[in-house]
């Protein structure tokens, strides 16, 4: 058991910091926005490529061109890409993308949430789900020379697909 | 080593662990957060790592810091 002999002084100390302590724990958690919603389930059937990225993150300047690509290209034969954004300001998130534009949705995770759903070990990450709502791969960081494999990936995985999955537009 | 100061070190040196995930490095993303953002030092400091320890990476920059190299 420690003995505390504090003077008048000291114990004065020992409660500003104590109240300094109450005061930092009191404060809310996060401030950020809650996050959107993500459910994959209604995307069963198709491929789903969920990239995250945030507008600090300088490889999303060039995984979002080669994003919107494969969007264009395999959108109508069951590819779905999704973008979680996970800056904690809005604004920011809004700026990248004036900058750098997205084909594919966007969906909001100021608060963190889905990222640490998904257990991410770096930014950006890109987690392509199979038409059976299986993880398939997390792809940490983008890189220009990953480009062909990872399109190779998407491709062998569209080819799994039912003929009835593949076209948006039923006869 | 005197209880109260003993106390007091252990209350200080708690608070200074900070867990970041990779997703909530948008501060340390920041130029003037990297050691040192200067490229022509960056690569000259990057060429004895590698040359001198056979390390590399690990540079601060967003995204691709920890997690990717």
């Amino acid at each position: 058991m420690l003995r505390l002999q504090l003077n008048d002084s000291a114990r004065r100390k020992v409660y500003a910091l104590c109240a300094l302590a109450l005061v930092v724990l009191a404060l809310p958690p996060s401030t950020a926005r809650a996050s959107d919603e993500l459910d994959l389930g209604r995307y069963r059937g198709k491929v789903v490529v969920v990239d995250f990225w945030a507008s600090w993150c300088a490889p999303c300047r060039r995984s979002f061109p080669w994003l919107n690509t494969m969007h264009e290209r395999f959108a109508d034969r069951g590819l779905v890409v999704i973008g979680v954004n996970v800056d904690r300001e809005r604004a920011a998130a809004e700026r990248f993308l004036r900058e750098v534009p997205a084909a594919f949705p966007i969906v909001y995770d100021p608060a963190g949430a889905l990222a640490a759903r998904y257990r991410l070990t770096g930014m950006p990450s890109s987690l392509v789900f199979g038409p059976d709502g299986e993880l398939v791969e997390t792809h940490v960081g983008f890189r220009d020379a990953w480009r062909e494999a990872r399109e190779a990936q998407l491709i062998e995985l569209l080819q799994r697909l039912p003929n009835q999955a593949r076209s948006s537009s039923a006869p | 080593m005197k209880p109260n100061a003993l106390l007091l070190v252990v209350a200080l040196v708690c608070s200074g662990c900070a867990n970041v995930e990779p997703w909530e490095r948008d501060v340390l993303a920041r130029p003037e957060m990297s050691l040192d953002a200067d490229p022509v030092d960056a690569a000259l400091d990057d060429h004895i790592y590698f040359s001198k320890e056979a390390s590399s990476g690990g540079r601060g920059f967003g995204g691709g810091g920890c997690g990717c190299n």
